[in-house]
Protein backbone atom coordinates (compact mmCIF):
# COMPACT_ATOMS: atom_id res chain seq x y z
CA UNK A 1 0.00 0.00 0.00
CA UNK A 2 1.39 3.44 -0.80
CA UNK A 3 -1.20 6.38 -0.79
CA UNK A 4 0.40 9.83 -2.16
CA UNK A 5 -1.93 12.78 -0.90
CA UNK A 6 -1.60 16.57 -1.34
CA UNK A 7 -3.14 18.50 1.20
CA UNK A 8 -3.82 22.28 -0.02
CA UNK A 9 -5.13 25.32 1.57
CA UNK A 10 -4.57 28.72 3.13
CA UNK A 11 -2.18 29.12 5.21
CA UNK A 12 -3.56 29.37 8.87
CA UNK A 13 -5.93 26.60 7.73
CA UNK A 14 -4.02 24.04 9.65
CA UNK A 15 -3.19 22.06 6.23
CA UNK A 16 0.54 21.48 7.53
CA UNK A 17 -0.49 20.65 10.80
CA UNK A 18 -3.26 17.88 9.32
CA UNK A 19 -0.40 16.71 7.53
CA UNK A 20 1.69 16.31 10.43
CA UNK A 21 -1.06 14.01 12.37
CA UNK A 22 -1.43 12.22 9.53
CA UNK A 23 2.20 11.06 9.05
CA UNK A 24 2.94 10.20 12.95
CA UNK A 25 -0.47 8.31 12.81
CA UNK A 26 1.50 6.17 9.42
CA UNK A 27 4.33 5.58 11.69
CA UNK A 28 2.05 4.42 14.51
CA UNK A 29 0.64 1.81 11.91
CA UNK A 30 4.17 0.97 11.17
CA UNK A 31 4.41 2.20 7.93
CA UNK A 32 6.83 4.43 6.09
CA UNK A 33 5.90 8.29 5.78
CA UNK A 34 7.66 11.40 4.17
CA UNK A 35 6.04 14.94 5.13
CA UNK A 36 7.16 17.31 2.46
CA UNK A 37 5.25 21.29 2.45
CA UNK A 38 5.68 23.41 -0.45
CA UNK A 39 7.39 26.23 1.61
CA UNK A 40 8.01 29.96 0.40
CA UNK A 41 7.78 33.62 1.23
CA UNK A 42 4.61 32.14 2.96
CA UNK A 43 2.21 34.37 5.21
CA UNK A 44 -1.41 33.63 6.90
CA UNK A 45 -3.91 33.52 3.83
CA UNK A 46 -1.37 33.05 1.93
CA UNK A 47 -1.08 29.47 -0.08
CA UNK A 48 0.25 26.22 1.82
CA UNK A 49 0.35 22.55 0.68
CA UNK A 50 2.35 19.47 1.97
CA UNK A 51 2.51 16.09 -0.21
CA UNK A 52 2.11 13.06 2.63
CA UNK A 53 3.61 9.97 1.54
CA UNK A 54 2.39 6.87 3.56
CA UNK A 55 3.54 3.43 2.39
CA UNK A 56 4.52 -0.22 3.51
CA UNK A 57 7.63 0.30 1.46
CA UNK A 58 10.38 3.16 1.71
CA UNK A 59 9.25 6.18 0.48
CA UNK A 60 11.71 6.53 -2.53
CA UNK A 61 10.71 10.39 -4.10
CA UNK A 62 9.19 12.83 -1.89
CA UNK A 63 7.86 14.38 -4.86
CA UNK A 64 5.15 12.99 -7.21
CA UNK A 65 3.62 14.04 -10.08
CA UNK A 66 0.21 12.74 -9.45
CA UNK A 67 -1.73 11.89 -6.11
CA UNK A 68 -3.80 9.09 -5.11
CA UNK A 69 -5.94 11.96 -3.04
CA UNK A 70 -5.79 15.63 -3.32
CA UNK A 71 -7.48 17.61 -0.14
CA UNK A 72 -8.56 20.74 -1.36
CA UNK A 73 -9.61 23.27 1.27
CA UNK A 74 -9.37 26.56 -1.33
CA UNK A 75 -10.47 26.56 -4.86
CA UNK A 76 -6.92 27.98 -6.19
CA UNK A 77 -5.89 24.24 -5.18
CA UNK A 78 -8.69 22.92 -6.56
CA UNK A 79 -7.92 24.14 -9.73
CA UNK A 80 -4.30 23.34 -9.22
CA UNK A 81 -3.99 19.67 -7.97
CA UNK A 82 -7.80 17.88 -9.79
CA UNK A 83 -5.99 17.97 -13.22
CA UNK A 84 -2.94 15.68 -10.94
CA UNK A 85 -5.19 13.28 -9.51
CA UNK A 86 -4.52 9.44 -10.60
CA UNK A 87 -7.79 8.34 -12.53
CA UNK A 88 -9.45 6.28 -9.92
CA UNK A 89 -7.70 8.54 -7.22
CA UNK A 90 -10.17 10.73 -4.80
CA UNK A 91 -10.85 14.63 -4.05
CA UNK A 92 -12.42 15.78 -0.76
CA UNK A 93 -13.15 19.33 -0.99
CA UNK A 94 -14.84 22.08 1.75
CA UNK A 95 -18.30 22.51 0.71
CA UNK A 96 -18.00 26.31 1.63
CA UNK A 97 -14.22 27.40 0.33
CA UNK A 98 -14.89 25.74 -3.03
CA UNK A 99 -17.80 27.24 -5.35
CA UNK A 100 -16.49 25.35 -8.69
CA UNK A 101 -16.58 21.63 -7.98
CA UNK A 102 -14.72 19.21 -9.23
CA UNK A 103 -15.70 18.43 -12.93
CA UNK A 104 -13.72 14.83 -13.81
CA UNK A 105 -15.45 11.91 -13.51
CA UNK A 106 -12.56 8.99 -13.79
CA UNK A 107 -12.36 10.01 -9.84
CA UNK A 108 -13.89 9.70 -6.55
CA UNK A 109 -15.15 13.16 -5.03
CA UNK A 110 -16.21 14.20 -1.98
CA UNK A 111 -17.16 17.07 -0.10
CA UNK A 112 -17.49 17.82 3.75
CA UNK A 113 -19.17 20.77 5.22
CA UNK A 114 -16.18 21.31 7.48
CA UNK A 115 -16.02 25.14 7.64
CA UNK A 116 -19.54 25.21 8.11
CA UNK A 117 -19.35 23.07 11.18
CA UNK A 118 -16.90 24.72 12.68
CA UNK A 119 -18.05 27.87 12.56
CA UNK A 120 -21.62 26.56 14.06
CA UNK A 121 -19.91 24.80 16.76
CA UNK A 122 -17.62 28.24 17.36
CA UNK A 123 -14.58 25.72 17.26
CA UNK A 124 -12.70 26.65 14.25
CA UNK A 125 -9.38 25.33 15.32
CA UNK A 126 -10.71 22.36 14.30
CA UNK A 127 -11.30 22.96 10.89
CA UNK A 128 -8.53 19.97 10.13
CA UNK A 129 -8.93 17.51 12.41
CA UNK A 130 -12.62 17.38 10.79
CA UNK A 131 -11.24 17.18 7.09
CA UNK A 132 -8.64 14.22 8.31
CA UNK A 133 -11.80 12.62 9.84
CA UNK A 134 -13.78 12.71 6.37
CA UNK A 135 -10.35 11.78 4.82
CA UNK A 136 -9.95 8.29 6.96
CA UNK A 137 -13.53 7.76 6.54
CA UNK A 138 -13.29 7.29 2.68
CA UNK A 139 -9.41 6.21 2.71
CA UNK A 140 -8.67 4.28 5.81
CA UNK A 141 -5.35 4.53 6.16
CA UNK A 142 -4.99 4.40 9.76
CA UNK A 143 -7.25 4.05 12.56
CA UNK A 144 -9.09 6.67 15.16
CA UNK A 145 -6.65 5.48 18.17
CA UNK A 146 -3.41 5.60 15.51
CA UNK A 147 -4.70 9.05 15.10
CA UNK A 148 -5.17 10.02 18.89
CA UNK A 149 -1.24 8.13 19.39
CA UNK A 150 -0.03 10.19 16.46
CA UNK A 151 -1.00 13.22 18.33
CA UNK A 152 0.33 12.51 21.37
CA UNK A 153 3.41 11.98 19.68
CA UNK A 154 2.60 15.43 17.29
CA UNK A 155 1.78 18.16 19.85
CA UNK A 156 3.87 19.00 22.58
CA UNK A 157 2.18 18.04 25.91
CA UNK A 158 0.53 21.25 27.18
CA UNK A 159 -1.92 20.69 24.25
CA UNK A 160 -2.59 17.02 25.12
CA UNK A 161 -5.80 18.71 27.03
CA UNK A 162 -7.04 19.49 23.58
CA UNK A 163 -6.60 15.91 22.11
CA UNK A 164 -9.94 14.69 23.23
CA UNK A 165 -11.86 17.44 21.39
CA UNK A 166 -9.77 16.82 18.57
CA UNK A 167 -10.79 12.86 18.32
CA UNK A 168 -14.01 14.14 18.75
CA UNK A 169 -13.85 16.38 15.33
CA UNK A 170 -12.06 13.42 13.53
CA UNK A 171 -15.43 11.31 14.28
CA UNK A 172 -17.85 14.12 13.46
CA UNK A 173 -15.47 14.44 10.66
CA UNK A 174 -16.15 10.84 9.26
CA UNK A 175 -20.25 11.48 9.90
CA UNK A 176 -19.99 14.88 7.39
CA UNK A 177 -18.21 13.76 4.56
CA UNK A 178 -20.05 12.61 1.37
CA UNK A 179 -19.96 11.35 -1.92
CA UNK A 180 -20.68 13.68 -4.72
CA UNK B 1 3.94 -1.79 18.91
CA UNK B 2 7.62 -1.27 17.91
CA UNK B 3 7.74 2.18 16.89
CA UNK B 4 6.26 3.20 19.60
CA UNK B 5 8.80 1.69 21.82
CA UNK B 6 11.28 2.50 19.96
CA UNK B 7 12.44 6.43 20.25
CA UNK B 8 11.21 7.03 16.55
CA UNK B 9 10.40 10.50 16.10
CA UNK B 10 8.93 12.41 12.85
CA UNK B 11 11.36 15.65 12.30
CA UNK B 12 12.79 17.79 9.83
CA UNK B 13 15.94 17.34 8.66
CA UNK B 14 17.17 20.52 9.44
CA UNK B 15 15.72 19.66 13.26
CA UNK B 16 17.92 16.45 12.95
CA UNK B 17 21.01 18.31 12.28
CA UNK B 18 20.44 19.81 16.12
CA UNK B 19 19.02 17.18 17.63
CA UNK B 20 21.51 14.31 16.58
CA UNK B 21 24.67 17.32 17.31
CA UNK B 22 23.45 17.65 20.68
CA UNK B 23 23.58 13.54 21.31
CA UNK B 24 26.79 13.12 19.31
CA UNK B 25 28.67 15.56 21.91
CA UNK B 26 29.12 18.20 19.78
CA UNK B 27 31.06 21.13 22.08
CA UNK B 28 29.50 24.18 19.97
CA UNK B 29 27.43 25.87 16.89
CA UNK B 30 28.20 29.20 15.63
CA UNK B 31 25.26 29.98 12.81
CA UNK B 32 23.61 32.72 11.14
CA UNK B 33 19.67 32.14 10.46
CA UNK B 34 18.97 31.85 6.07
CA UNK B 35 16.36 29.93 4.52
CA UNK B 36 16.22 26.91 4.46
CA UNK B 37 17.90 25.81 7.20
CA UNK B 38 17.05 28.22 9.90
CA UNK B 39 15.39 24.96 12.08
CA UNK B 40 19.00 24.44 12.63
CA UNK B 41 19.45 27.44 15.15
CA UNK B 42 16.30 27.55 15.86
CA UNK B 43 16.06 23.54 17.36
CA UNK B 44 19.36 24.52 19.36
CA UNK B 45 17.43 27.27 20.82
CA UNK B 46 14.39 25.39 22.00
CA UNK B 47 16.68 22.49 23.17
CA UNK B 48 18.80 24.72 25.22
CA UNK B 49 21.51 21.95 25.26
CA UNK B 50 24.07 24.43 27.17
CA UNK B 51 22.05 23.31 29.99
CA UNK B 52 22.23 19.59 29.62
CA UNK B 53 25.58 18.90 27.57
CA UNK B 54 27.15 22.17 27.98
CA UNK B 55 27.46 22.56 24.28
CA UNK B 56 28.05 26.48 23.04
CA UNK B 57 25.00 27.51 21.06
CA UNK B 58 25.70 30.81 19.44
CA UNK B 59 24.01 32.95 16.81
CA UNK B 60 26.86 35.19 15.58
CA UNK B 61 26.64 38.31 13.43
CA UNK B 62 26.95 36.93 10.18
CA UNK B 63 28.43 33.94 8.49
CA UNK B 64 32.14 35.03 8.17
CA UNK B 65 31.72 35.47 11.65
CA UNK B 66 30.24 32.06 12.26
CA UNK B 67 33.01 29.92 10.18
CA UNK B 68 35.98 31.97 11.98
CA UNK B 69 34.49 31.07 15.29
CA UNK B 70 34.40 27.55 13.93
CA UNK B 71 38.34 27.76 13.29
CA UNK B 72 38.86 29.70 16.64
CA UNK B 73 37.26 26.35 18.10
CA UNK B 74 38.99 24.14 16.11
CA UNK B 75 42.02 25.31 16.92
CA UNK B 76 41.57 23.78 20.22
CA UNK B 77 40.26 20.44 19.36
CA UNK B 78 36.63 20.78 20.18
CA UNK B 79 33.26 19.26 18.21
CA UNK B 80 32.05 22.28 16.49
CA UNK B 81 29.88 22.94 13.40
CA UNK B 82 27.90 25.49 11.71
CA UNK B 83 24.95 25.11 9.63
CA UNK B 84 24.04 27.87 6.65
CA UNK B 85 22.87 27.70 3.26
CA UNK B 86 24.08 28.85 -0.38
CA UNK B 87 24.96 32.50 -0.49
CA UNK B 88 26.00 32.05 3.35
CA UNK B 89 28.19 28.78 2.14
CA UNK B 90 29.56 31.36 -0.15
CA UNK B 91 30.25 34.14 3.04
CA UNK B 92 32.40 31.16 4.36
CA UNK B 93 34.86 30.16 1.83
CA UNK B 94 38.03 31.75 3.12
CA UNK B 95 37.45 30.46 6.43
CA UNK B 96 36.82 27.09 5.26
CA UNK B 97 40.14 27.35 3.40
CA UNK B 98 41.88 28.54 6.39
CA UNK B 99 40.51 25.61 8.49
CA UNK B 100 42.12 23.49 5.84
CA UNK B 101 45.19 25.04 5.84
CA UNK B 102 45.50 24.93 9.47
CA UNK B 103 44.30 20.47 9.72
CA UNK B 104 41.60 22.21 11.62
CA UNK B 105 38.55 19.95 12.50
CA UNK B 106 34.93 21.61 11.83
CA UNK B 107 31.19 20.53 10.34
CA UNK B 108 29.78 22.87 7.68
CA UNK B 109 26.20 21.90 7.09
CA UNK B 110 24.58 23.14 3.79
CA UNK B 111 21.59 22.66 2.83
CA UNK B 112 21.84 24.19 -0.44
CA UNK B 113 18.90 26.51 -2.35
CA UNK B 114 18.40 27.74 -5.61
CA UNK B 115 21.58 29.87 -6.96
CA UNK B 116 23.22 31.91 -8.21
CA UNK B 117 23.75 35.56 -6.02
CA UNK B 118 20.88 35.90 -3.38
CA UNK B 119 18.95 33.68 -5.91
CA UNK B 120 16.09 31.58 -4.18
CA UNK B 121 15.04 30.00 -0.92
CA UNK B 122 13.26 26.94 -2.60
CA UNK B 123 15.42 23.98 -2.48
CA UNK B 124 18.35 23.45 -5.01
CA UNK B 125 21.92 21.51 -5.85
CA UNK B 126 23.90 24.69 -7.32
CA UNK B 127 26.43 24.10 -4.79
CA UNK B 128 28.24 21.33 -6.04
CA UNK B 129 30.95 22.92 -7.27
CA UNK B 130 30.72 25.47 -4.08
CA UNK B 131 31.22 22.40 -2.07
CA UNK B 132 33.75 19.86 -4.29
CA UNK B 133 35.68 22.15 -5.64
CA UNK B 134 35.81 24.51 -2.86
CA UNK B 135 35.39 28.82 -3.13
CA UNK B 136 38.19 29.45 -1.28
CA UNK B 137 41.80 29.70 -2.42
CA UNK B 138 44.47 27.42 -2.62
CA UNK B 139 45.38 23.54 -2.80
CA UNK B 140 43.13 22.07 -0.53
CA UNK B 141 39.92 19.53 -0.34
CA UNK B 142 37.14 19.15 2.08
CA UNK B 143 35.11 15.94 2.56
CA UNK B 144 31.70 16.04 0.94
CA UNK B 145 28.96 13.96 2.59
CA UNK B 146 25.64 13.68 1.30
CA UNK B 147 22.88 12.52 2.77
CA UNK B 148 19.24 11.54 0.90
CA UNK B 149 17.22 11.25 4.05
CA UNK B 150 16.56 12.56 7.33
CA UNK B 151 17.82 9.78 8.61
CA UNK B 152 20.65 10.44 6.94
CA UNK B 153 21.12 13.59 8.10
CA UNK B 154 21.38 12.56 11.81
CA UNK B 155 23.70 9.91 10.74
CA UNK B 156 26.45 12.07 8.71
CA UNK B 157 26.41 14.23 11.82
CA UNK B 158 28.31 11.15 13.62
CA UNK B 159 29.90 10.27 10.76
CA UNK B 160 31.82 14.03 9.80
CA UNK B 161 32.63 14.25 13.80
CA UNK B 162 34.41 11.29 13.36
CA UNK B 163 35.73 12.03 9.88
CA UNK B 164 36.69 15.63 11.04
CA UNK B 165 38.99 14.41 13.43
CA UNK B 166 40.80 11.48 12.09
CA UNK B 167 42.21 13.36 8.97
CA UNK B 168 42.16 16.38 10.22
CA UNK B 169 40.17 18.54 7.94
CA UNK B 170 36.77 20.46 7.91
CA UNK B 171 33.95 18.10 6.57
CA UNK B 172 30.95 19.31 4.66
CA UNK B 173 27.46 17.86 4.59
CA UNK B 174 26.23 18.85 1.39
CA UNK B 175 22.52 18.70 1.65
CA UNK B 176 19.14 20.88 0.22
CA UNK B 177 16.43 22.59 1.11
CA UNK B 178 13.84 19.55 0.39
CA UNK B 179 16.05 17.17 2.89
CA UNK B 180 16.16 20.27 5.52
CA UNK B 181 12.26 20.86 5.11
CA UNK B 182 10.75 17.34 4.65
CA UNK B 183 9.60 15.59 7.58
CA UNK B 184 10.41 11.45 7.88
CA UNK B 185 10.63 9.08 10.72
CA UNK B 186 14.52 9.19 12.40
CA UNK B 187 15.59 7.22 15.08
CA UNK B 188 18.28 9.72 17.12
CA UNK B 189 21.27 8.37 18.14
CA UNK B 190 21.70 7.11 21.92
CA UNK B 191 23.51 10.15 23.30
CA UNK B 192 27.26 10.16 24.42
CA UNK B 193 28.87 12.73 26.15
CA UNK B 194 31.16 15.62 25.07
CA UNK B 195 34.98 14.89 25.31
CA UNK B 196 36.74 15.47 28.45
CA UNK B 197 39.84 18.06 27.87
CA UNK B 198 41.54 15.21 29.09
CA UNK B 199 40.41 12.89 25.74
CA UNK B 200 40.80 16.59 23.98
CA UNK B 201 44.17 16.74 24.59
CA UNK B 202 45.22 13.11 23.87
CA UNK B 203 43.35 13.16 20.73
CA UNK B 204 44.70 16.29 19.62
CA UNK B 205 48.27 16.80 20.54
CA UNK B 206 48.44 19.42 18.18
CA UNK B 207 45.08 21.42 19.79
CA UNK B 208 46.45 25.00 21.09
CA UNK B 209 44.19 24.94 24.20
CA UNK B 210 47.10 25.39 26.87
CA UNK B 211 46.12 22.09 28.09
CA UNK B 212 49.13 20.44 29.95
CA UNK B 213 51.61 23.42 28.27
CA UNK B 214 53.97 22.80 30.65
CA UNK B 215 54.80 19.19 30.06
CA UNK B 216 54.81 20.49 25.53
CA UNK B 217 55.99 23.00 23.39
CA UNK B 218 54.21 25.64 22.27
CA UNK B 219 51.53 24.63 19.26
CA UNK B 220 51.06 27.28 16.73
CA UNK B 221 48.14 27.43 14.60
CA UNK B 222 48.71 29.74 11.17
CA UNK B 223 48.19 29.56 7.70
CA UNK B 224 50.58 31.98 7.28
CA UNK B 225 54.20 30.77 5.52
CA UNK B 226 56.79 33.19 4.95
CA UNK B 227 59.00 30.38 2.82
CA UNK B 228 57.34 29.20 -0.48
CA UNK B 229 59.45 25.98 0.04
CA UNK B 230 57.98 25.51 3.58
CA UNK B 231 54.50 25.94 2.01
CA UNK B 232 55.15 23.71 -0.74
CA UNK B 233 55.99 21.01 2.12
CA UNK B 234 53.10 21.59 3.89
CA UNK B 235 51.12 21.46 0.78
CA UNK B 236 52.79 18.14 -0.25
CA UNK B 237 52.09 16.59 3.08
CA UNK B 238 48.32 17.50 2.71
CA UNK B 239 48.15 16.65 -0.99
CA UNK B 240 49.74 12.91 0.46
CA UNK B 241 46.76 12.94 2.96
CA UNK B 242 44.78 13.73 0.48
CA UNK B 243 45.04 10.65 -1.77
CA UNK B 244 44.83 8.77 1.12
CA UNK B 245 41.00 9.77 1.79
CA UNK B 246 40.62 9.13 -1.77
CA UNK B 247 41.73 5.48 -1.39
CA UNK B 248 39.80 4.69 1.99
CA UNK B 249 37.03 7.15 2.76
CA UNK B 250 34.83 6.27 -0.68
CA UNK B 251 31.17 5.34 0.27
CA UNK B 252 28.34 4.92 -2.45
CA UNK B 253 24.74 3.01 -3.09
CA UNK B 254 24.09 0.85 -5.64
CA UNK B 255 20.06 0.67 -6.22
CA UNK B 256 18.67 -2.01 -8.55
CA UNK B 257 22.01 -2.42 -10.92
CA UNK B 258 23.44 -5.74 -11.29
CA UNK B 259 24.98 -7.89 -14.10
CA UNK B 260 21.80 -6.89 -16.87
CA UNK B 261 21.98 -3.29 -16.33
CA UNK B 262 22.01 -1.38 -19.21
CA UNK B 263 21.52 2.18 -18.22
CA UNK B 264 22.95 4.08 -15.43
CA UNK B 265 21.48 6.91 -13.00
CA UNK B 266 23.85 8.73 -11.26
CA UNK B 267 22.34 11.41 -8.28
CA UNK B 268 22.82 12.41 -5.00
CA UNK B 269 20.97 14.01 -2.14
CA UNK B 270 17.35 14.67 -3.10
CA UNK B 271 18.21 14.29 -6.87
CA UNK B 272 18.48 9.78 -6.02
CA UNK B 273 15.33 10.10 -3.98
CA UNK B 274 13.22 11.42 -7.11
CA UNK B 275 15.76 8.77 -9.61
CA UNK B 276 14.74 5.98 -7.48
CA UNK B 277 11.35 6.29 -8.26
CA UNK B 278 12.48 6.88 -11.73
CA UNK B 279 14.11 3.83 -11.89
CA UNK B 280 11.29 1.57 -9.82
CA UNK B 281 8.69 2.81 -12.50
CA UNK B 282 11.20 1.98 -15.38
CA UNK B 283 11.90 -1.33 -13.95
CA UNK B 284 8.75 -2.04 -13.86
CA UNK B 285 8.35 -1.54 -17.46
CA UNK B 286 11.30 -3.83 -17.87
CA UNK B 287 13.91 -1.21 -18.82
CA UNK B 288 17.31 -2.43 -17.48
CA UNK B 289 18.29 0.89 -15.44
CA UNK B 290 19.79 1.04 -12.09
CA UNK B 291 21.57 4.07 -10.02
CA UNK B 292 24.41 5.09 -7.94
CA UNK B 293 24.25 7.04 -5.28
CA UNK B 294 27.47 8.79 -4.04
CA UNK B 295 27.13 9.22 -0.46
CA UNK B 296 30.63 10.70 -0.40
CA UNK B 297 30.90 13.60 -3.19
CA UNK B 298 34.35 14.21 -2.64
CA UNK B 299 36.20 11.53 -2.61
CA UNK B 300 34.30 11.00 -5.72
CA UNK B 301 33.29 7.08 -6.53
CA UNK B 302 35.65 7.20 -9.53
CA UNK B 303 36.05 3.34 -9.34
CA UNK B 304 32.75 2.04 -9.68
CA UNK B 305 31.95 4.48 -12.18
CA UNK B 306 34.82 3.43 -14.11
CA UNK B 307 34.25 -0.11 -13.76
CA UNK B 308 30.51 0.16 -14.41
CA UNK B 309 31.15 1.96 -18.04
CA UNK B 310 32.92 -0.47 -19.38
CA UNK B 311 29.59 -2.30 -20.18
CA UNK B 312 26.78 0.62 -19.48
CA UNK B 313 25.13 2.08 -22.49
CA UNK B 314 24.77 5.31 -21.30
CA UNK B 315 24.71 7.60 -18.22
CA UNK B 316 22.25 10.00 -16.90
CA UNK B 317 22.92 12.43 -14.21
CA UNK B 318 20.37 13.39 -12.11
CA UNK B 319 20.86 16.96 -10.65
CA UNK B 320 19.13 20.26 -9.71
CA UNK B 321 21.03 22.37 -11.32
CA UNK B 322 22.34 23.11 -14.93
CA UNK B 323 24.83 20.39 -14.65
CA UNK B 324 28.08 20.31 -12.09
CA UNK B 325 28.59 17.00 -10.88
CA UNK B 326 28.25 15.65 -14.61
CA UNK B 327 31.97 17.19 -15.30
CA UNK B 328 33.09 14.19 -12.38
CA UNK B 329 31.10 11.38 -13.83
CA UNK B 330 32.27 12.26 -17.29
CA UNK B 331 35.81 11.79 -15.84
CA UNK B 332 35.13 8.93 -13.65
CA UNK B 333 33.92 7.48 -17.28
CA UNK B 334 37.23 7.71 -18.68
CA UNK B 335 35.34 8.34 -21.47
CA UNK B 336 33.92 4.78 -22.27
CA UNK B 337 30.43 5.64 -22.21
CA UNK B 338 27.92 8.82 -22.90
CA UNK B 339 26.80 11.03 -20.12
CA UNK B 340 23.75 12.75 -20.29
CA UNK B 341 21.96 15.58 -17.97
CA UNK B 342 18.58 16.11 -16.13
CA UNK B 343 17.53 18.40 -13.67
CA UNK B 344 15.62 21.57 -12.68
CA UNK B 345 17.68 24.70 -11.38
CA UNK B 346 16.73 27.72 -9.46
CA UNK B 347 14.69 25.95 -7.03
CA UNK B 348 12.63 23.44 -8.82
CA UNK B 349 13.06 19.98 -8.40
CA UNK B 350 12.67 17.15 -10.86
CA UNK B 351 9.50 15.13 -10.67
CA UNK B 352 9.75 11.30 -11.28
CA UNK B 353 8.10 11.47 -14.56
CA UNK B 354 10.50 14.35 -15.55
CA UNK B 355 13.50 12.12 -14.89
CA UNK B 356 11.77 9.28 -16.73
CA UNK B 357 11.33 11.95 -19.97
CA UNK B 358 14.92 12.97 -19.89
CA UNK B 359 16.14 9.33 -19.62
CA UNK B 360 13.38 8.42 -22.89
CA UNK B 361 15.35 11.24 -24.69
CA UNK B 362 18.52 9.33 -23.58
CA UNK B 363 17.66 5.82 -24.21
CA UNK B 364 15.57 6.01 -27.33
CA UNK B 365 18.67 5.72 -29.91
CA UNK B 366 19.42 2.51 -27.68
CA UNK B 367 16.95 0.92 -26.80
CA UNK B 368 15.54 -2.26 -29.60
CA UNK B 369 11.63 -1.32 -30.64
CA UNK B 370 10.81 -3.12 -27.91
CA UNK B 371 10.26 -0.30 -25.90
CA UNK B 372 7.93 -0.83 -23.56
CA UNK B 373 4.58 1.37 -23.83
CA UNK B 374 1.69 2.24 -21.85
CA UNK B 375 4.00 3.25 -18.08
CA UNK B 376 3.08 6.87 -18.58
CA UNK B 377 1.16 8.53 -15.82
CA UNK B 378 -1.04 11.21 -17.48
Amino acid sequence: MTEEIIISGFGGQGVLSMGKILAYAGIMEGKQVSWMPAYGPEQRGGTANVTVIVSDEVVSSPIVSAYDTAIVLNQPSLEKFEPLVKPGGTIIYDGHSIIQPPKRDDINVYCIDAMEEAARTGNSKVFNMLVLGGFLKVRPIATVEDVVKGLHKALPERHHKLIPMNEEAIRRGMELIKQM
Amino acid sequence: MDNEQKDIVLLKGNEVVAKAAVRYGYDGFFGYPITPQSEVLETLAVDKPWETTGMVVLQAESEVSSINMLYGAGCTGKLVFTSSSSPGIALMQEGISYMAACELPGVIVSVGRGGPGLGTIQPGQADYFQSVYGGGNGDYRTIVLAPNSVQEMSDCMGKAAELTFKWRMPVIILSDGVLGQMMEKVELPAPRPRRTDEEISQQCPWATNGIGLKKRQYNIMSSLEFDPATMEERNRKMAAKYHQVEAEEVDYELYKVDDDTEFLIVAYGISSRVSMKAVDILREAGVKVGMLRPKTLWPFPNKIISQLSERIKSILCVEQCEGQMINDVRLATEGQTKVFHSGRSGGMISSPMEVIEDFQKMAREEMSKNWPKGYWMK
